[in-house]
């Protein structure tokens, strides 16, 4: 293990983080804040910590799979434990283990709150759970290689690798920085134009930000206590229609960007994503339509709903816990479904599930015609017999996990629903569940211990089990 | 600029990682999946999987915006035939390896007719390298520049040459010459020397001259500098016909041992005047009989790396033959320069060194003014070319009055054919070419040479 390139790349993430909390600085300043200084406090600590580690200059700048995974899943846990100082200092949220939830949350871009209600916090701390939201959906390591004249070969795909989400990691161009610069180019042109959306509409400016960082990131947090629900339905609809733009692969939009567009919209994917999308609206409207009563009121309700759900991103303006048993079904189903892989969004995604879907027919062939020989394409490309068995095995482990957790939190003694959903809805990073975690409930029902391990169930959802699990593996801290 | 690559062979890994370390995009199509696996994850490159030949796969490398196609597969006709299709498509430059000698005497029509820019034969280029270091037996490697006229001499300090002890300035007081001393080896450092460096024996140093002037000093430090009289190869391959063919027309008596009976025939057939040997090359006792303590330079040419390593241990004890091993594998470069078995000749290097200053060439055309570039003293140092345009902000200026960076040397200037080792005095002009040595990289300008302000 390289153990100074990894010191020497947490130095930085550290320093980008005393960047990252400028921001809520300024906030603070603007509404005249006193809770600011606690962000000055914790970016000194950033800086303290993160300028040694930097200076330090890595004696083997050569980095392997193993290396990259460890630094990933390191870099997440460091963030958010300097990213959870200033709900400390500022004593919005008092509590180490609540205020590091809250942050995991945030990066991770669940959005599943530990408070009650979030109106009363100041300006500068609803900006920086929002702005987690933004910095986490790309991911940080990205947002690191775009910037950071890292060299050494190809060595560097291995961040990407493991902080990207999908069965198949690929770049968009030749150079790992010029990819990362396109990815975040494509994202911040994306937020820019929700937040001009929103604007339109009438949103105060701060409002627009924070809401938009929610659905970039796919996060959902809101700075109001009834989510989006108070807003107006332009609004509304704008956000379900980026909600749905943030869960589409961003290689699409690169596609559409190099004049592509035929090519973008074949992507199976996409057209199995927003497929699905389709079939779940209109069956939960039919299940619902009697609570609103207009076909206009419950579609754009049931379609708000979707969208959140199926991104993970977790806003809510209806109380989906009280719809009919059917509903709720098939939304607990689109969390574990996800969004498209190499999107913001989180959850087993759509890709993986077409590939099972394929390797469940394949086997079916194979009963059928026990000597037939059958490759499994996706986009008329053969899908490498490597990408299969990582795929299925991810999906034992995610099981794994998930059953875990559900054992574990369960000695909290909560309804089985509840601790089902509170495991699917951080898992799958999407934040509010059903029950004691519905929309208009939050996680502060859990004790510390069931809040660990959603802390952990989080940060692996949102890297994909692996670089986190590998935390845990005795063979990686050998020496040989 | 935007290259793509075809074939993942030791050649294409050597040039993709060489030209994305040097800032070009670079898309690599390989059939086996692993290979291109493999490669993406060595280098910063994005790899393509598929049939090279085929159409398709060219345009998901993205053929139509690509600058230059570079095909090595390891097949003459696949290159030749992804060449012509990507012609068809794109505007890009071509360059294809093509092996087989029977291409070799076609290369004009392959080139002007087919409209390929550039047909690169491995073993022709290794046979060149080798004469060029048989005709100058002391030097260990040899480049050159301005097309010939200025050459870049690597050669070892031995106790003889009695330049121990003397500092750069010394040296060229004492020999009233006009070779500079560009860069020095010691052990595992190297430096630019000033004036005032002190040599020592077992350094190896570069030297830069014009072909007349350096076998000059090498007369006046006591080095013979005649060519070989006469060679020994082992191994009567492809590469040994084209040296024979090379050494013969330099009127070099040429002795070919190779076991195999009818590519004997062949050679005899085909090279007349050159002694073909029916054996095998590791009998210790034939090559004792056929004169190995007398020959003047012992060339191994085998397909078996270690057999031609281990040829040239046997002849460094045995003679003071000059001694040239070709090495296939180029992953342990490090180790056998390690072993001091005389130069070592690495087609496949040579064959990446070729494309790449070709590729450079092409760049100087777009932007930078590189003429050529080589990476030399184990890639440390380079040694650049450059011309001179109207926008260059130093014309006429003596180059004392000029605040040139740490670490670089102005050791030539090339105006119009005539070629001067710059002193202080001197000064740069339109329209000459500059030679520069320097451990600094990424120079792109002649203004590049001055200290940042």
């Amino acid at each position: 293990m390289n153990y100074s390139i990894i010191s020497y790349i947490i130095g930085w993430i550290l320093n980008f983080e005393a960047l990252f909390m400028l921001l809520p600085c300024i906030v603070a300043v603007i509404y005249k804040e006193s809770s600011g200084w606690a962000f000055v406090l914790a970016m000194l600590l950033c800086l303290l910590i993160g300028i040694p580690l930097t200076q330090r200059k890595p004696k083997n700048k050569i980095f392997y799979t193993k290396e990259g995974f460890v630094t990933v899943a390191l870099s997440w846990i460091v963030l958010s434990i300097m990213g959870a100082l200033p709900f400390i200092f500022s004593g919005s949220i008092p509590n180490v283990i609540d205020a590091v939830f809250e942050t995991v949350s945030g990066f991770t871009t669940t959005g599943a709150s530990v408070l009650p209600e979030v109106e009363s916090l100041s300006h500068c701390i609803l900006f920086w759970r929002s702005f987690t939201h933004w910095i986490g959906g790309m991911g940080v390591l990205v947002f690191l290689l775009s910037l950071l004249p890292l060299t050494g070969g190809g060595y560097h795909m291995n961040l990407m690798k493991a902080e990207s989400p999908g069965p198949s990691v690929s770049k968009l161009v030749p150079k790992v920085q010029s990819t990362a610069k396109i990815l975040y180019g494509i994202y911040l042109a994306l937020t820019l134009l929700e937040i001009l959306f929103l604007l339109c509409g009438g949103m105060p400016v701060f409002d627009a930000l924070t809401t938009s960082f929610g659905t970039a990131g796919t996060g959902g947090f809101g700075i109001k206590n009834d989510s989006i629900a108070g807003y107006s339905t332009y609004i509304q609809v704008v956000v379900t229609v980026f909600m749905i733009l943030f869960g589409v692969n961003f290689s699409a939009y690169f596609l559409i960007i190099s004049g592509k567009l035929k090519q973008a919209l074949h992507i199976e994917e996409i057209r199995w994503y927003l497929a699905i999308i389709a079939i779940a609206i209109i069956t939960i409207t039919i299940n619902v339509y009697h609570i609103y009563g207009s076909i206009a009121e419950s579609l754009q309700q049931v379609s708000f709903q979707v969208a959140s759900i199926i991104t993970t991103t977790g806003f809510a303006t209806t109380d989906f816990n009280t719809w009919p048993e059917m509903s709720r079904t098939i939304l607990v189903i689109l969390m574990f479904v996800g969004a498209c892989a190499g999107s913001t969004g989180g959850g087993v995604k759509v890709s993986r599930f077409v590939i099972l879907m394929k390797t469940i027919q394949k086997e079916l062939r194979q009963y059928l015609h026990p000597r037939s020989i059958k490759k499994i394409k996706m986009d008329e490309k053969l899908v490498e017999h490597e990408v299969v068995r990582s795929t299925n095995v991810f999906m034992i482990a995610y099981v794994l996990v998930f059953a875990f957790s559900a054992l574990f939190i369960s000695f909290d003694n909560h309804d089985l629903i509840t601790n089902f959903t509170s495991v699917a809805a951080t898992l799958n990073n999407i934040g509010p569940g059903l029950e004691l975690v519905g929309p208009t409930q939050n996680f502060s029902i859990f004790s510390g211990g069931a809040k660990l391990i959603l802390i952990f169930d989080m940060l692996a959802g949102r890297l994909e089990l692996f670089p986190i699990l590998l935390l845990f593996t005795r063979d990686t801290w050998k020496k040989f | 600029m935007k290259i793509i690559i075809l074939g993942s062979g030791k050649v294409g890994r050597t040039l993709a990682e060489q030209l994305s370390n040097e800032g070009h995009n670079i898309v690599m199509v390989d059939i086996i999946a692993k290979k291109v696996q493999d490669i993406t994850e060595d280098a910063d490159i994005m790899g393509v999987l598929g049939n090279a030949s085929s159409i398709n796969t060219l345009l998901d490398a993205g053929i139509e915006t690509a600058d230059i196609l570079i095909a090595v597969t390891g097949s003459d006709e696949l290159n030749l035939l992804c060449c012509l299709i990507a012609k068809k498509v794109s505007k890009c430059h071509t360059i294809a390896r093509v092996r087989n000698p029977v291409y070799s005497k076609e290369i004009g029509f392959i080139k002007e007719r087919l409209g390929i820019s550039m047909i690169i034969n491995p073993e022709h280029a290794a046979a060149i390298e080798i004469s060029r270091l048989l005709r100058f037996p002391s030097a260990i490697k040899i480049d050159t520049f301005a097309k010939g006229r200025v050459e870049l001499l690597k050669f070892k300090v031995k106790p003889e040459f009695h330049l121990d002890q003397m500092t750069v300035m010394e040296v060229a007081e004492r020999y009233k010459n006009n070779i500079l001393i560009c860069a020095v080896e010691r052990g595992d450092e190297v430096s630019i020397p000033s004036g005032n460096f002190v040599l020592r024996d077992n350094d190896i140093i570069s030297i830069i001259a014009s072909p007349v002037n350096s076998a000059l000093f090498f007369k006046r430090i006591g080095i013979h500098t005649h060519q070989v009289k006469s060679t020994m190869i082992v191994g009567g391959g492809t590469l040994s016909y084209y040296l024979a063919k090379l050494l013969l027309a330099m009127k070099i008596r040429v002795l070919i041992v190779e076991a195999n009976k009818d590519r004997c025939e062949q050679l005899s057939e085909l090279l007349p005047d050159a002694t073909i040997i029916n054996g095998d090359g590791t009998d210790k006792n034939l090559l004792l009989e056929e004169g190995l303590t007398r020959v003047e330079s012992f060339v191994t040419l085998t397909n078996l790396d270690e057999e031609n390593i281990l040829l040239a241990l046997f002849a460094k004890k045995n003679s003071n033959a000059k001694l040239v091993s070709k090495v296939n594998r180029i992953a342990f470069d490090d180790i056998i320069e390690g072993l001091d078995v005389g130069s070592v000749v690495y087609p496949k290097y040579l064959t990446a060194d070729y494309i790449l200053q070709y590729v450079r060439a092409m760049q100087n055309s777009i932007g930078s003014n590189v003429e050529t570039l080589y990476q030399i003293l184990d890639n440390k140092a380079e040694a650049l070319e450059f011309s001179v345009h109207e926008d260059c902000p130093f014309l006429d200026t003596p180059l004392a009055e000029l605040n040139i960076r740490d670490n670089l040397l102005v050791t030539c200037i090339n105006r119009k054919g005539k070629i001067t080792i710059p002193r202080g005095q001197d000064s740069i002009q339109l329209g000459d070419t500059v030679i520069v040595v320097t451990t600094v990289k990424g120079l792109h300008d002649i203004k590049d040479i001055l200290k940042n302000k």
